[in-house]
């Protein structure tokens, strides 16, 4: 039996962050309740976050640190914002299924 | 060490426009608050005069790369920073009447215009990944906001949710890009990934590919670049109409600068990988744009899809990957910003209270009741088939000059055959304003106020003045690509 790494190999975060956008992706695409097609894009942004982390520790260098922190600034004012207009699309529609918003078109 | 570190006077002229525009945006914020009801109308004159002082500013800023590599102060910033003030000079014009009528004469719509240009503005002069990202965040959500300004309005709502989830979902894409980007070479500056691209010291070049394609499908979201234009008919149809015309010219633009500069500047030495791309996907949008316009009865939807073509004929210009190609880009969108936010004012003008009249069959006999309003229409559709003496012509001929000059003859066959298809559906509505009777929707129609007149009259100057003139709008378009 080959010896226990003494660290978490980097590849496996990387996988890791690979399948945490997906599964956003694939969220985003086949929920049909708002709020969480909201939820689904805030993991891929999570999952963007694991990987800045990531190599940042791989090329030993802080600024993916920072760009990290960045990334959550914008995601907490994009939540701001958008949970605004989920509320005011409530408020008008009295429902959160994303089917039923689709007035528009001919 | 520690003096490098603080901005020159340069670097702080170099940003001016940003930073006027934002004082002016918040200054907006907190009058809004502090002042009485009823003295209201001052306020997009702050905007009007902040925006002017910042495209002196942005006209006169010293060039170089300021604040640690993070902006390149160029001649493209400029251009494009130029490009998106003077587009949101002429929305403030065209906007007041609107908000007035429809009860939602707030004053925080003027800051939020300028947060986004403030944001536009950023992206345009952006010199590094994340950068772009802040600017782009900026710029969308504000407006995400402004789509859905009339918040009582259910259109509105359905306008701003849509804009917000697929733009956050593309910027998701974007970001996941640009860190592989970091993971593959190890930062984020465009000069620096350029060099380490060129040296041949990225040992994963697989990596930088498939981050430059998540790069691209989050740019090709905000480009509205098929297939990831499904989104755009619902928002410019839902959002009020003068927001329409800003969102169909100011993001776009930017987005294109920044498109520009990663794929041209940082990438440019994995050419022969994105450049297919880049050619199918021209013509895919190009495609669909046009062959959905066809059909059409809203004349706000029709625009959209149009707006949908446009970009695909700035990408060709993209593709043709060469200083010209980028040269006529950005004359293009300059020409077009002028040309659809005049046609955009002019349908707000025409929609009255509540957006009632946007079909394409209400314009009917607009020529016998108002026959300016009806001419200035013509010219801005004209410019939209590219018919010659106005800007659309020259657009279109630099794009397709430029593609030619770098051997993508079919693409520009078939770019000429889509701007003939396109011909078809804007020709159709001259054919409603001039041959049929006016109908009740044409009978009382106000005469358009003078801050409209403006902003419709402008439009349709520089629309014609870009036909007639384009020299020194080129000049200054082929100065910034070098």
């Amino acid at each position: 039996m080959p010896p226990l790494p003494t660290s978490v190999p980097i590849a496996w975060y990387l996988t890791l962050s690979a399948i945490l956008f997906s599964l956003g992706v694939l969220g985003f695409i086949l929920r049909r309740n708002i709020i969480t097609v909201f939820m689904s894009i805030e993991l891929m942004l999570n999952a963007v976050n694991l990987t800045f982390i990531t190599f940042s520790y791989m090329l030993k260098r802080v600024d993916g640190h920072i760009f990290s922190f960045f990334v959550m600034v914008v995601a907490a004012a994009e939540a701001a914002v958008g949970l605004a207009i989920i509320l005011t699309v409530f408020k008008n529609r009295q429902t959160l299924e994303i089917d039923e918003v689709s007035s528009l078109k001919n | 060490m520690l003096a490098n570190f603080i901005p020159t006077t340069a670097e702080y002229l170099g940003i001016m426009p940003e930073i006027i525009l934002t004082l002016a945006a918040v200054l907006i914020i907190f009058l809004e608050a502090a002042m009485k009801p009823g003295r209201k109308p001052m306020m997009q004159w702050i905007a009007v005069i902040s925006l002017g002082f910042a495209i002196f500013h942005a006209l006169h800023a010293p060039e170089g790369i300021a604040f640690q590599g993070m902006l390149a102060i160029d001649g493209m910033a400029n251009f494009f920073r130029v490009l998106v003030m003077v587009a949101g000079l002429l929305v403030v014009f065209g906007s007041s009447d609107y908000l007035t009528r429809e009860n939602a004469d707030a004053s925080e719509y003027y800051a939020l215009v300028l947060f986004s240009i403030v944001g536009q503005c950023i992206m345009a002069s952006a010199n590094e990944l994340i950068m772009m990202f802040i600017g782009l965040e900026i710029s969308s959500i504000a407006s995400y906001v402004l789509a859905g300004f009339l918040r009582d309005d259910p259109r509105n709502n359905e306008s701003a949710l849509k804009y917000f989830l697929l733009g956050s979902f593309a910027t998701a894409f974007l970001l996941y890009g640009v860190a592989w980007i970091y993971g593959a070479t190890g930062s984020t500056n465009l000069a620096t990934i350029h060099t380490s691209l060129l040296s041949g010291d990225t040992g994963h070049a697989s990596l930088v590919g498939i981050a430059a394609a998540l790069i691209f499908v989050g740019l090709a979201f905000k480009l509205s670049a098929a297939p990831f234009q499904g989104w755009a008919p619902d928002v410019y149809q839902g959002a009020p109409a003068p927001v329409s015309g800003f969102m169909t010219v100011g993001p776009k633009a930017a987005a294109f600068a920044v498109l520009i500069r990663i794929f041209t500047l940082a990438l440019g030495s994995m050419s022969d990988r994105w450049l297919p791309i880049f050619w199918g996907v021209a013509l895919a949008t190009m495609l669909v744009g046009n062959l959905a316009a066809l059909w059409q009865t809203n004349i706000k939807r029709m625009l959209a899809y149009s707006s949908i073509a446009h970009a695909g004929y700035v990408l060709v210009a993209v593709a043709a990957n060469s200083g010209t190609g980028s040269a006529a880009a950005m004359f293009y969108l300059a020409a077009y910003a002028f040309t659809n936010i005049g046609a955009f004012t002019i349908v707000a003008h025409f929609a009255r209270k509540g957006e009632k009249y946007v079909a394409i069959e209400d314009l009917a006999g607009l020529s016998q009741k108002q026959p300016a309003l009806a001419a200035m229409m013509t010219v801005f559709l004209l410019s939209l088939i590219g018919v010659p003496l106005t800007g659309g012509f020259f657009g279109k001929f630099y794009i397709f000059k430029a593609a030619l000059d770098s051997n993508l003859v079919w693409l520009t066959v078939l770019g000429l055959l889509n701007s003939a298809i396109a011909a078809y559906y804007y020709l159709r509505i001259l054919v409603v304003m001039y041959m049929k009777e006016p109908g009740e929707s044409t009978d009382n129609l106000p005469v358009a106020s003078p801050l409209l007149q403006v902003a419709i009259f402008g439009s349709a100057i520089m629309t014609l003045v870009l036909g007639i003139l384009p020299g020194w709008v080129l000049d200054f378009a082929t100065r910034a690509s070098q």
